[in-house]
């Protein structure tokens, strides 16, 4: 009955992988010259091991079917050989530094970060990504976009759930990309599995990590390293592009940047009404503050404070400004200046002084944050 | 035991332990919410106020296994049978002198690491946090020369119970018991200069990382020897299969699975890939669940008659073999896949590329967790003295001196001590 239970088992798992596509088997090969060494390193290591395993088992399956009691064998009494323990002490010795030559020589070629053409800064926080490129005037942040009610079940999940974003990095093709690795909060780690860069995100400090794509297209990986609540939603989402639609894009991101900013200046002498900064501000809140706060406004006990109530949302404006846009040393609080618009930052801290019967009337226009971020 | 009132005591401060660990899910803000590994700051500025019940707890498990360790070492310096030389002793001893003396070592580093968080969070010092000063990968420095030495303390036991049942079922002694002695030691000397493989990704200078992916592709050599060792024994014995046996023979096969997604570990290259995905998943649960896990219900299977003097449900037995065996691997193989195909660990929920294999391993585990009660039936007969009576060997090759005595063993065991030949 175990056998038959055994047979059944193994028939239906070797269904299962009979089905899965081959992308769902084994590393990729990726789309640079350093990920496709690293999978043919993969693959000789795992050719390797399978020879040794068939060795190994082979000589232990025939033990068990020739060597045993049922057949009426008498035992052997042998139980040491220095010739034989002196060879299979120095064949896998071999095997390793047959292995090791090409792994040391992948290993520094993947670290030689110099004379790159482009430099993007990654820097991590909880739970997004931001970009910065160094020779450009371009940063920005680039958050999950898969909709909360797909993650919910309540509607049918993307092709690219959890693997997609509303900004990607957009680096040129078959040009030397340096990346600088650095994280705002906790440790966090950059990982695009068709580049072969995994690199820690470590804050306070900076690593370095560099690849050369071949061919345009968008490539999907992870944040690889537990970052607390949210880690299995930040994805990281790079398109390459040829070199001339790169410039073309960097040059007009330059643009919508520079403009975006004369636009916020115009602002402070503008006042928005409640109804627009609520509706604003509801939005900003969910895509930014509900994922520690809670959409409810309660917060997690012990973990992350509600606002509903609190002193904060309630008292003080200034000193409310000051916590989102400076955020709070010693805490997972963020700070929001550099990462919202003065427009945004002042519809979100209107709605979370209006929200959840907090109802203290007061709105806050861009020009009081403005106030508060530039120390005036 | 050398000393039976520390023995107690540092087995009765465990339950405290634990009890002021599980207190902390009570609390406000629940558990720890910062994974086994406790990464800083995840676990210093970002974490919530129960770490300080998670810091103290640790404290108390690490005394308590350090006065287990200093017990084993004391004992067996000191109360070994007239005409045990060190060269007589059987591996499963060995072993466990050797695991002392790594836990010995390594236990205080652990206590280091943990008061460094509690400080960290709730002294305002700063070992980890680079606006005082500090490093946060100076944490998992400490950390893994804490962990890796752990998971050898884990596994060797381990080998030294596959090497006591392996000869009992093939009538054959142990073949090349000396190597076996070396093997070991070098296995746990190795354990100290390769605690960063776990860290490949941190950012350490292009030197580290070669030192450390040699260091560690070194242990596979020792590992190596003590698996030709196991089959060299097997050949040319008289194999019996009975239930100890089986699951040897499955560790042996299902180790060495593990040591082989070890050695892909080790190529610092391809570790970028690896790192933090289900293959380390599936990496380390086949060394230690059906490793470290199946050796310990091999043992059980083995000893059990003698401990309670009665033979067990071999009916029952087989079943727990036979579903432990399969749901396993449909519980861990699949975890190579999906690891390889990209899905990191430690995520809530995942791209839908992933959803098939995730079906199978949650399927295999259920059933892994289910065939466990099987074993958990099988020992409540056993502690109830039901079955046959045990014989004073229990098994036909079985050598040593604990089957010489009865059935089972009488409250002094030795009322003059055995000489050993």
């Amino acid at each position: 009955m175990a056998r038959g239970l055994l047979t059944a088992m193994l028939a239906t798992l070797l269904s299962a992988g009979a089905m899965a596509q081959p992308s769902q088997l084994n590393l990729r090969k990726g789309v640079t010259d350093i990920s496709s060494q690293v999978y043919d390193l993969h693959m000789t290591i795992f050719y390797i091991c399978v020879v040794i395993g068939i060795v190994v088992f082979g000589a232990m399956f025939i033990a068990l079917v020739f060597h045993r009691k049922s057949r009426g064998v008498k035992p052997a009494n042998f139980h040491e050989s220095v010739k034989v323990e002196v060879a299979w002490t120095v064949a896998p010795f071999l095997i390793l530094i047959a292995i090791a030559v090409p792994a040391a020589n992948t290993l520094i070629a993947m670290e030689d970060t110099s004379k790159a053409d482009v430099t993007v800064l990654v820097t991590g926080s909880q739970w997004k990504w931001h970009y910065k490129y160094m020779e450009n005037d371009v940063e920005y942040y680039s958050v999950l976009a898969t909709q909360p009610e797909q993650i919910r079940n309540k509607f049918n999940k993307g092709e690219n759930y959890l693997l997609e974003v509303d900004k990607p990095l957009v680096i040129p093709t078959d040009k030397k990309v340096r990346f600088l690795v650095t994280s705002d909060d906790v440790i966090h780690s950059w990982w695009v599995p068709d580049f072969a860069v995994k690199k820690d995100a470590n804050p306070g400090f900076i690593n370095e990590a560099w690849t050369r794509v071949n061919q345009p297209g968008i490539y999907r990986g992870q944040c690889a390293e537990l970052c607390g609540k949210d880690h299995g939603f930040m994805p990281v989402v790079v398109v390459a592009k040829a070199p001339a639609e790169y410039d073309a894009w960097i040059a007009e991101q330059e643009a919508i940047q520079r403009k975006a900013k004369e636009e916020e200046q115009k602002l402070l002498a503008m006042n928005m009404d409640m109804t627009e900064l609520m509706d604003l501000g509801g939005k900003v809140y969910q895509s930014s503050c509900a994922a520690c706060h809670m959409p409810n406004g309660e917060g997690l006990p012990g973990v992350f404070p509600g606002l509903k109530g609190s002193p904060i949302a309630t008292g003080d404006v200034a000193k409310h400004i000051d916590v989102v846009v400076h955020g709070v040393s010693g805490t997972a609080m963020q700070s929001f200046g550099k990462q919202l618009s003065l427009k945004e930052l002042a519809a979100v801290i209107t709605f979370e002084r209006n929200a959840w019967g907090n109802n203290t009337g007061e709105t806050v226009q861009a020009k009081d944050v403005n106030a508060v971020l530039t120390g005036k | 035991m050398a000393l039976p009132r520390m023995n107690n005591w540092s087995f009765w401060i465990l339950p405290f332990a634990f009890l002021i660990l599980l207190s902390s899910l009570f609390l406000e803000g629940g558990g720890p919410n910062f994974g086994w590994t406790f990464y800083a700051p995840l676990s210093t500025t970002y974490s919530n106020d129960s770490t300080a019940l998670f810091v103290f707890s640790v404290h108390i498990m690490g005394a308590s296994s350090i006065m287990g360790a200093i017990n084993v070492i004391v004992t067996i310096f000191n109360m070994r049978a007239p005409g045990m030389t060190w060269m007589k002793m059987p591996l499963f001893v060995w072993t466990w002198l050797i695991t002392a003396f790594l836990l010995i070592a390594v236990m205080p580093v652990l206590a280091g690491a943990v008061t460094m968080v509690l400080t960290d969070k709730f002294f305002g010092t700063s070992f980890f946090n680079a606006a005082g000063g500090g490093d946060p990968v100076l944490f998992q420095h400490i950390f893994w020369f804490f962990g890796h030495p752990e998971v050898y303390i884990m596994i060797l036991p381990a080998f030294g119970i596959i090497s006591q049942i392996v000869p009992t079922f093939s009538r054959k002694p142990l073949f090349g018991y000396a190597s076996m002695v070396y093997a070991t030691a070098s296995i746990a000397l190795l354990s100290f200069i390769v605690w960063a493989h776990h860290m490949f990704t941190t950012g350490m200078p292009v030197a580290a990382e070669l030192f450390f992916m040699f260091a560690t592709m070194l242990i596979s050599v020792p590992t190596g020897v003590k698996v030709f060792n196991w089959v060299a024994t097997m050949w040319r014995g008289a194999i019996t299969f009975e239930i100890p046996m089986l699951f040897a023979l499955a560790f042996i096969v299902l180790f060495t699975i593990g040591g082989f997604s070890g050695l892909m570990l080790a190529i610092t290259p391809v570790d970028f890939q690896y790192h933090d995905t289900y293959f380390v998943v599936a990496h380390f649960h086949y060394v230690l669940v059906t490793g470290a896990v199946f050796s310990i219900m091999a043992a059980v299977y083995y000893w059990l008659p003698k401990w309670c003097g009665k033979m067990y449900d071999l009916g029952l037995a087989k079943w727990h073999f036979w579903c432990s065996l399969i749901s396993v691997n449909v519980l861990f193989f699949p975890m190579h896949f999906v690891g390889l195909a990209g899905m990191p660990r430690r995520i809530p929920d995942y791209a839908l590329q992933f959803a098939d294999f995730n079906k199978w391993i949650s399927i295999g585990g259920f059933a892994f967790g289910l065939s466990q009660l099987i074993f958990l039936a099988l020992l409540i007969k056993a502690c109830r003295k039901q079955g046959e009576p045990a014989t004073d060997r229990v098994w036909e090759g079985a050598e040593g001196l604990e089957w010489e005595i009865p059935s089972p063993a009488p409250y002094h065991t030795f009322e003059t001590p055995p000489v050993v030949k």
